[in-house]
């Protein structure tokens, strides 16, 4: 059935979305806005690719992207935590960088494929039982490891944040660092610690897009994808249960236009490109308008912390 | 109470920031079980001397000693594990996490919070000192009086038996104030020791058990309350004699020049926050308005003002409806408004800007071509430094690096420049010592004088009641009752505010 084909490829699609989300939700959650998340997806996907297609090794690969990630993430905690610089240009900066590495590193590689043995590493995995489920255990059970890997990743999250008293401290700074620094929580390590975990989820995203969704090298492989994340952080108000919603969400608007080809209905392929952006746009919109304290950004977001001292 | 124990000691403390010598050989003796009262003006050095025995700043020179054995403070979590905590004036809480959350912030705790063991402790803790805090409830739910509680509760529970409170009741209301206190006694019964820092005399009169009077760094004296009296006191913290009555300058005209009619004003949510409002007011007299927090003070001083939308309602300036005009209209017919949020730089003036721009804000619409003019505004400042005693170092330094009592200072003198004839001022000596209050009471007696009708919103009930020729009470966005000054009292006051209309007194 056509239906659950789709639903079965927007969960795909959605896969790099809810890392870059989940990582950029525990970056800002430490009250740091990272807008090079489009950045570190792009070297995460071009040193897995790297990776991948030197050693063969899909654990090796992505582990470099990880690594990758959380080295951009480093760049920029330096900046922004140690050096207090400005966070948005410090992220606009990250995100041209990023994208310049990996125009830079992949030229080589453009059009490369990877091994059919790499490849089954991705194979489709029916989970016993869950999978078996009519419809829904088609459309969420029976995927590639990387996507459960997603799942499992938004859920840890979720409880860490709200159920742990780590948790808790990490949210407290990104509330207000004075309180928790009252509390005598480290701040600095907090923040390093969680902006560099962000970078390594947003390099897996990015990674995930190269060596599984797509999966040949190309340029400018995550066209845009991170700067949807950072939207999507908003529609989730930032909570990594709602991201895992959000992020399928925007998946199936990703390739909406690409189902609807050849099907009766004409409408140009570039609206449909145009979707998720649009998509975007009119959840920003719709979301300001929501005023809730719980869903509110963290206070503390975007401000550098100083020590009160005279 | 025979014998008593010395449980913190402060000997020779010596702080300097930069060339600034903030804490002068400054000595401390407070004893086990009492209330213990630091009184000074702004910038005697209170804070900076509690701020050393908490942990925030560490000391040139000098010795702390707690319990007899002298301690090294170098943190706040040293100062808790000594038994020291500090209730600063900004609360240090998480809006978006309840109290419990709060409570636990950076406690060593397992992996996961066991939150059920830990309620347990705290309920224990609540009954032996008698605090109330409702340990699901969100902070961003609680009013200022409940989230200072959960700050006593949090310090407590960490350990603290001597407990600083920093000009705890500046921002609570009288009510809230009587609950502060009786908590504070509660643990003076336990066997904790407190240290009250204020400027406020009746307070400090009312709960203290023993008085230090510190003034520009120094230690002046320590009395016990029984054997002091207000009029020392101040002395003591001012250093020269003071006469500590507000005036009530006598009202020259009988001329209505303003008239407020059946005003009513609803909020965003379609809440009535001004209901039915209908007062005037004569040339030359200050109209006091006193009520709770948050019963419309704000409301109705911008709606006076031409901020606020009304919903129906005359305002009537010498005549002319004013309603639905705008705010610019107000000001050019002679209506100036400042207001004085907690935060103080809140509205009116531009904390980045020096007080030269903050002129030019109210005033560059008058002046013609593209350009603004400086020089004017300049010379404006000048007078308005000389004639308010206003202590900074130029007319160019930003606003936000003068002290309180400075920028409120700054503010009243760009208003009273526009030569108003009415005056709507908000909380103008809130926050501020003695000493700068009784100049702000002179500066309004002056405008009086001078014939304008000051609309007078304050808190402090003795200050409305020794300055103002008449009071007007509102209770949830309506009026209670207006009384005159002269022969109403604190009780009747008090009732009224919480929303008893007033039966006799009516003027």
């Amino acid at each position: 059935m056509i239906t659950i084909a789709f639903f079965k490829a927007a969960i795909i699609a959605g896969t790099p979305l809810l890392f870059a989300t989940l990582g950029e939700i525990i970056t800002e959650k430490s009250g740091h806005l990272n807008l090079g998340v489009e950045g570190m997806m792009l070297m995460g996907a071009i040193i897995g690719f790297q990776v991948g297609y030197s050693t063969n090794s899909p654990l090796l690969a992505l582990l470099f992207a990880a690594i990758a990630g959380a080295f951009g993430a480093l760049i920029y905690a330096f900046l922004t935590v140690s050096l207090r610089a400005n966070q948005v240009v410090s992220g606009l900066a990250l995100t041209i960088f990023g994208t310049g590495f990996a125009g830079f590193v992949g030229k080589s590689l453009v059009g490369m494929k990877m091994t059919d043995e790499f490849n089954y590493f991705f194979r489709d995995l029916k989970i016993p039982g869950l999978g078996d489920i009519p419809y829904l255990g088609e459309i969420l059970f029976n995927h590639d490891i990387f996507v459960y890997l997603g799942y499992v990743t938004a859920i840890i999250l979720g409880l860490y944040l709200y159920n742990t008293g780590k948790g808790l401290n990490l949210r407290a700074i990104g509330e207000n660092p004075a309180a928790a620094d009252a509390a005598s929580i480290p701040i600095t390590k907090y923040k390093y610690l969680h902006i560099l975990l962000g970078g390594a989820l947003c390099g897996l995203g990015g990674a995930y897009l190269s060596l599984a969704y797509v999966p040949v090298w190309q340029e400018n492989i995550t066209a845009g994808r991170g700067w949807i994340a950072v939207a999507l952080v908003i529609f989730a108000g930032w909570n990594p249960y709602k991201a895992i919603i959000g992020a399928f969400l925007f998946g199936g608007l990703d390739i909406i236009g690409f189902r609807l080809q050849g099907t009766a209905i004409a409408i140009s392929q570039y609206v449909f490109d145009m979707a998720p952006y649009v998509a975007t746009i009119v959840i920003l919109v719709i979301v300001s308008f929501r005023k809730s304290k719980k869903n509110a950004p963290p206070k503390a977001l975007s401000e550098p912390y100083f020590r009160e001292e005279r | 109470m025979a014998d008593r124990s010395v449980h913190v000691a402060m000997k020779n403390i010596t702080k300097t920031f930069g060339s600034v010598i903030a804490t002068d050989h400054m000595n401390l003796e407070v004893e086990k079980g009492e209330i213990h009262a630091l009184l000074g003006e702004n910038g005697a050095g209170k804070s900076t001397l509690m701020n050393m025995l908490s942990g925030i700043y560490i000391p040139d020179s000098g010795q702390i000693f707690i319990d007899g054995r002298e301690t090294r403070v170098t943190s706040p979590r040293d100062a808790l594990k000594a038994g020291v905590g500090m209730i600063h004036q900004h609360f240090k809480l998480v809006e978006v996490l309840t109290s419990l959350e709060n409570i636990l912030l950076g406690y060593k705790t397992g992996l996961f919070v066991k939150k059920k063991d830990q309620k347990v402790k705290l309920q224990r803790l609540m009954e032996r000192f008698q605090l109330d805090v409702d340990l699901d409830r969100y902070v961003y739910d609680m009013s200022v009086g409940e989230k200072q509680t959960l700050e006593i509760l949090k310090t407590l529970y960490r350990g603290a038996r001597i407990l600083i409170l920093d000009e705890p009741t500046a921002v609570l209301t009288p009510q809230e104030t009587l609950k502060l206190f009786k908590i504070m006694r509660r643990m003076k019964e336990q066997d904790c020791s407190v240290i009250f820092i204020s400027h406020k005399m009746n307070e400090v009169m009312e709960i203290a058990d023993r008085i230090t009077v510190l003034r520009k760094g120094q230690t002046i004296a320590t009395l016990k309350k029984e054997s002091t009296n207000p009029q020392e006191l101040t002395e003591l913290m001012v250093g020269r004699p003071v006469d500590l009555s507000i005036k009530r300058v006598p009202r020259v005209s009988d001329k209505v020049v303003f008239q407020v009619k059946h005003l009513t004003a609803e909020n965003e949510e379609k809440v009535e926050v001004l209901k039915d409002i209908s007062f005037n007011m004569v040339q030359g007299e200050i109209l006091g308005v006193a009520g709770i927090a948050g019963s419309g003070q704000k409301e109705l001083c911008e709606a006076l003002a031409g901020l606020y939308p009304i919903k129906k309602g005359e305002i009537l300036f010498k005549g002319e409806d004013l309603a639905g005009k705008s705010p610019k209209e107000f000001i050019t017919r002679g209506i100036s408004m400042s207001f004085i949020p907690e935060d103080r730089l809140g509205m009116g003036l531009v904390a980045n800007m020096d007080m030269v721009d903050n002129i030019l804000l109210k005033q560059y619409h008058h002046s013609k071509g593209i350009g603004v003019k400086r020089k004017p505004a300049a010379a404006k400042a000048r007078e308005i430094i000389k004639k308010l005693e206003i202590h900074t170092p130029g007319i160019r330094e930003p606003i936000k690096n003068l002290s309180g009592g400075n920028i409120q200072k700054v503010l009243l003198g760009r208003e009273l420049d526009s030569h108003p004839e009415l005056l709507i001022t908000a909380y103008p000596v809130r926050g501020l010592d003695i000493n700068t209050c009784l100049k702000i009471y002179d500066i309004l007696n002056e405008e009086k004088k001078k014939g304008v009708a000051i609309l007078y919103i304050a808190e402090d009930l003795d200050s409305l009641l020794g300055l103002c020729d008449r009071i007007m009470v509102i209770s949830n966005g309506e009026i209670t009752g207006i009384v005159d000054a002269r022969q109403a009292t604190k009780e009747q006051l008090g009732l009224m505010m919480l929303g008893n209309k007033e039966v006799d007194h009516a003027v």
